[in-house]
């Protein structure tokens, strides 16, 4: 499959994405800058983790506005897939494309630690290859990762499978010792209506190399290039 | 505006005395004008010219081994690591602005050693840290811990370069005068590094990255200064961080390396326009015409000497050949970053400075370097009385308590001790996905060279209590326990940075402590064959307690660099499984001497340092790395702050297993658990293998002895049980927060 990672200015996981894209997984990457608008025929874009353009106003906030995106909106609008990591997952939200916003995590910190999450779905582009009822520990990296949302969209959201992945404890729970930023109902992923845009904030990409010690981020990243590849086909 | 009149009293407020300002007339044939008088008070400062310092920096080792290049040659030391690439690292204090403005001191110290890395040409994969704070139940200490914290996590995990460790330490010695020290580390192809010089007449000059304001004004002549309590009134002095700036200026630096153009480049950082300039013209025998008009500004009505003293940070000064202007213009416009040329190298050995229409300076641009015209000093130094003092403690004095299990509450709480993942989760540790250790606890930072076999092992240690007790000793502890923990992961200790604080260099008694722990850097140095790569001195660290002003404990960090050449050798400190055989390398002692235990639940605090060997130290630290290399052991984690029981209970938290182990019938139990005596390991062992590892010692007449095993989940010393790991655990990871928090 053809990968297309967006650089932002002050994108900084964009070198891990493109790692593991090319190195461990190997499959074409073209890395786009963001003062351009051809996406070059790839099959998928990905929105790599970063502080975009300082993200000094609000996360996400000015990435939005990139010549880049505006073709990553109209890709998305005509089902490409797209996939967006922790900043990726912000600058997602600013632009509509996907639901909800992510606020300042409730203890007012930065937080970087192994996170445990769950897949909510079954069947999507993100988990066809994650064992129903796992318990993956992916990494967080964010200050801004309180997922929220309006009741009304999460009841929708809940009712159109757009949950895709949830905070847990060591356990499996759902519990609010597992939330590690007050996201509501546990949050840390999501996709839109369609099921094409995606985003997350803990980083697959971060648990994809055995020399690190933990390989569950190869799941959800295995799973998109099954999904990628049979739609294709 | 009119300039200040030239004479001693101007001179002496510039913080320049009498002598060099003599000095100063000689190398000039005449009486310097306003702006070349503060250019040299910043150039000839303590923190710029070394001057009271480098006649014992000069006893260190400083070259040989896999160096590329030798000490304070560069903006960093250079090491060759294998698959045809070199290293570049640094460790740099910025203690005095944190000490009014934490959050800003610590973010631009963060960036300031991260530009003196990827100046040179190598893309900056790790950081470490390095934090000494006062007594943690003070409100002012909360609050500058938490601001410095936050400063180095928001400029770092913007930049996006992980930390992969460091130190946290509390005590009533550092209440008005924290350390903050930060390391960077990076990595370049071999042979593509790129100096700090300015040559080839014609040669254009270029400032790039962000414009310059009146931040952060006679910066190094600050940090060259007392911290007293009118330090506040410095605020002006402080720079303030743009992480996005310094990540664009990466970007764009590494770019145009790539296209060839470069001659030479330096970051600015203290002193700004000036130290770079002339820094870079003393090593290239050359010299500098500089029109200041062209510098672009951030704040309007800046005087020339403001201008060429700012220390704005996110700035960088790069001489680029003549005729490939438009190369380098290119790649900054691609990265919207101001790239400027603001003057040309020239065949003589003067800087000239030019502003609106007139030229404001011109000095010999060799004078006001280090090696060059600066200033050299011997200073005075006498033992102090403590020193005689300590040596009458004896351990006979503290009776041996009764009830250990309050001990062991009381420690695994402590500060010092605790957990520090209050601090270390506020950062970024696993950006760039090279973070070894995130999943695998061991005693040093592991950093993965990708499509290598190779991995990296960065520490950063120094027990200053050890040092205050015994300058030299406590320092080759220093030396010696970073190499420990470099070989506990299996590597091999190969090169050190190092990071000087200290009192007041006119201070007798601060200065001898100086004078000590240079001479053991040098000599445990030496010993492990890891020369010393360049570093950085901060004088004047001195806190008031009770009206008495104090120098700090003598803290001389230790960034050390390991290489472990074989990925599949990589040892972690955690127990791996019940049943396995708890072993310890070295020999338990009868001595509480500096130890946390003795220091903070006695409250003896003057007493000599830990037993210490340095002999065997190295006999230690090679069998470490045979243990790795033939893969007999589980883990590897060397026993130091805090005594055995941390030693242990680190061991278990992360697989949650417990310890059963015997004390040593020939030394007290307080002394077995807790003291802090040196030239020691545990080591766990596979059943299987445990005969296979005593022949091992037998044949090196190494000696060991066999502790216990590793439990299900209780912690048991000498059949009483101390509970269970998960209480014990809970205590651990949360004491700090508790603190922090309350």
């Amino acid at each position: 499959m053809k990968f297309g990672v967006i650089i932002f200015p002050g994108s900084n996981c964009d070198h891990d994405m493109v790692y593991v894209l090319r190195d461990k997984l190997n499959q074409e990457v073209v890395e786009l800058w963001h003062k351009d608008t051809d996406l070059q025929s790839v099959d998928a874009i990905m929105l790599p983790g970063g502080f975009s353009y300082g993200d000094y106003l609000r996360s996400g906030a000015i990435a939005r506005y990139s010549p880049i995106m505006e073709s990553v909106i109209e890709f998305a609008n005509n089902g490409g897939f797209v996939f967006g990591v922790c900043n990726g997952f912000q600058v997602l939200c600013e632009t509509g494309l996907l639901p909800g916003a992510l606020l300042h995590n409730n203890d007012q910190k930065f937080i970087c630690k192994n996170q445990h999450i769950i897949a909510e779905q079954k069947h999507s582009a993100l988990t066809e290859y994650v064992p129903n009822g796992k318990i993956l520990t992916i990494p967080i990296a964010h200050g801004e990762g309180r997922y929220y949302a309006p009741k009304d969209v999460l009841a929708d959201m809940m009712q159109n499978h757009q949950i895709i992945f949830r905070y847990t404890n060591e356990d499996g729970d759902l519990s609010e010792d597992g939330n590690p930023n007050g996201s509501s109902m546990n949050i840390a992923g999501v996709c839109n209506l369609t099921g094409n845009v995606f985003g997350m904030m803990p980083h697959p990409e971060r648990a994809a190399d055995e020399d690190l010690g933990n390989t569950d981020g190869l799941m959800i990243l295995h799973s998109i290039i099954h999904h990628l590849e049979s739609k294709k086909a | 505006m009119k300039y200040p009149e030239v004479n001693i009293k101007t001179a002496k407020e510039l913080g320049i005395n009498e002598e060099e300002f003599e000095l100063i007339q000689k190398y000039m044939g005449r009486m310097p004008n306003f702006t070349e008088l503060s250019i040299y008070s910043v150039m000839w400062s303590e923190h710029a010219s070394y001057k009271n310092s480098i006649k014992w920096l000069k006893t260190l080792p400083r070259d040989g081994g896999v160096l590329l290049t030798g000490a304070g040659e560069e903006n960093a030391g250079l090491v060759d690591i294998g698959n045809n690439l070199a290293c570049a690292f640094k460790i740099e204090s910025h203690n005095h602005p944190c000490a009014v403005e934490p959050y800003q001191g610590a973010a631009t110290g963060v960036g300031g050693i991260n530009r003196d890395i990827f100046t040179m040409g190598a893309r900056p994969i790790a950081q470490l840290n390095s934090l000494r704070f006062g007594a943690i139940d003070r409100d002012h200490t909360k609050w500058i811990a938490k601001g410095v914290v936050k400063g180095i996590g928001d400029y770092g995990n913007a930049f996006g370069v992980p930390v992969l460790g460091g130190e946290v330490f509390f005590d009533e010695s550092y209440n008005s005068n924290p350390l903050v020290n930060a390391m960077s580390v990076g990595i370049m192809e071999k042979g593509k590094m790129v100096s700090a010089i300015a040559e080839g007449a014609g040669n254009p000059v270029f400032i790039v990255g962000s414009s310059t304001g009146k931040d952060g004004i006679h910066g190094a002549t600050f940090a060259s200064a007392d911290i007293t309590e009118d330090s506040a009134n410095d605020i002006p002095s402080i720079q303030v961080g743009d992480p996005f700036q310094e990540k664009l200026l990466l970007e764009a630096t590494l770019e145009l390396i790539e296209t060839g153009v470069v001659v030479g480049m330096q970051d600015m950082g203290a002193a700004g326009i000036i130290c770079s300039t002339s820094e870079m013209s003393e090593k290239g025998n050359a010299g500098m015409r500089i029109n200041l008009d062209k510098v672009p500004l951030r704040q309007k009505n800046m005087e020339a000497w403001e201008i060429l003293l700012s220390e704005s940070q996110e700035r960088m000064l790069v001489v680029v050949e003549k005729g490939k202007e438009a190369d380098a213009q290119k790649v900054f416009d691609k990265w919207d970053i101001h790239c400027v040329q603001i003057g040309e190298v020239i065949d003589e050995d003067k800087l000239y400075f030019h502003y609106k229409g007139e030229e404001i300076a011109q000095v010999p641009a060799s004078t006001l370097v280090l090696g060059g015209g600066a200033p050299i000093y011997e200073r005075e130094y006498t033992e102090p009385a403590y020193y005689a003092e300590s040596k009458k403690f004896k351990i006979e004095d503290v009776p041996q308590p009764e009830n250990l299990k309050e001990i062991v509450d009381f420690l695994i709480t402590h500060p010092n001790l605790a957990s520090k993942n209050w601090v270390s989760e506020q950062y970024d540790t696993m950006v760039r996905t090279n973070n070894m250790t995130t999943n695998m606890a061991a005693d040093a930072g592991l950093v993965n060279i990708k499509n290598t076999n190779t991995a990296l092992a960065l520490t950063v240690d120094c027990n200053s209590r050890y040092v205050k007790a015994d300058p030299k000793i406590g320092t080759m502890i220093a030396v010696t326990e970073a190499a420990r923990n470099v070989a506990c992961t299996g590597a091999k200790p190969v090169a050190i940075t190092n990071c000087l604080n200290f009192g007041s260099p006119y201070n007798p008694e601060a200065f001898w402590q100086f004078v000590g722990a240079i001479e053991g850097m040098g000599e445990a140095c030496r010993k492990f064959d890891t020369p010393v790569t360049g570093g950085n001195v901060s004088f004047y660290n001195q806190t008031t307690i009770n009206g008495k002003t104090e120098p700090v404990f003598p803290t001389p960090t230790i960034g050390m660099l390991g290489i472990l050449e074989d990925k599949s050798r990589k040892t972690g400190l955690s127990f791996k499984k019940k049943g396995d055989v708890i072993m310890l390398l070295g020999r338990s002692k009868n001595d509480i001497n500096s130890s946390e235990y003795l220091y903070s639940y006695h409250k003896i605090k003057n007493t000599p340092p830990p037993f210490f060997d340095i002999d065997f130290e190295l006999q230690l630290n090679k069998m470490l790395q045979l243990l790795a290399k033939v893969k007999l052991v589980e883990s590897m984690h060397d026993i130091s702050d805090g005594g055995l029981y941390l030693n242990l209970l680190e061991s278990c938290l992360e697989n949650e297993l417990g310890f059963d182990i015997t004390s040593d019938a020939e030394v007290r139990e307080d002394a077995f658990l807790f003291g802090e005596a040196q030239g020691r390991a545990v080591v766990s062992v596979d059943m299987d293998a445990e005969q296979e590892f005593i022949d091992l010692m037998i044949k090196f007449n190494f000696p060991f002895s066999v502790l216990g095993h590793v439990t299900k989940g209780e912690l048991r010393v000498d059949d009483i049980s101390y509970g269970f790991v998960r209480d014990a655990k809970n205590k651990f990871m949360q004491a700090l927060q508790n603190k922090m928090e309350a």
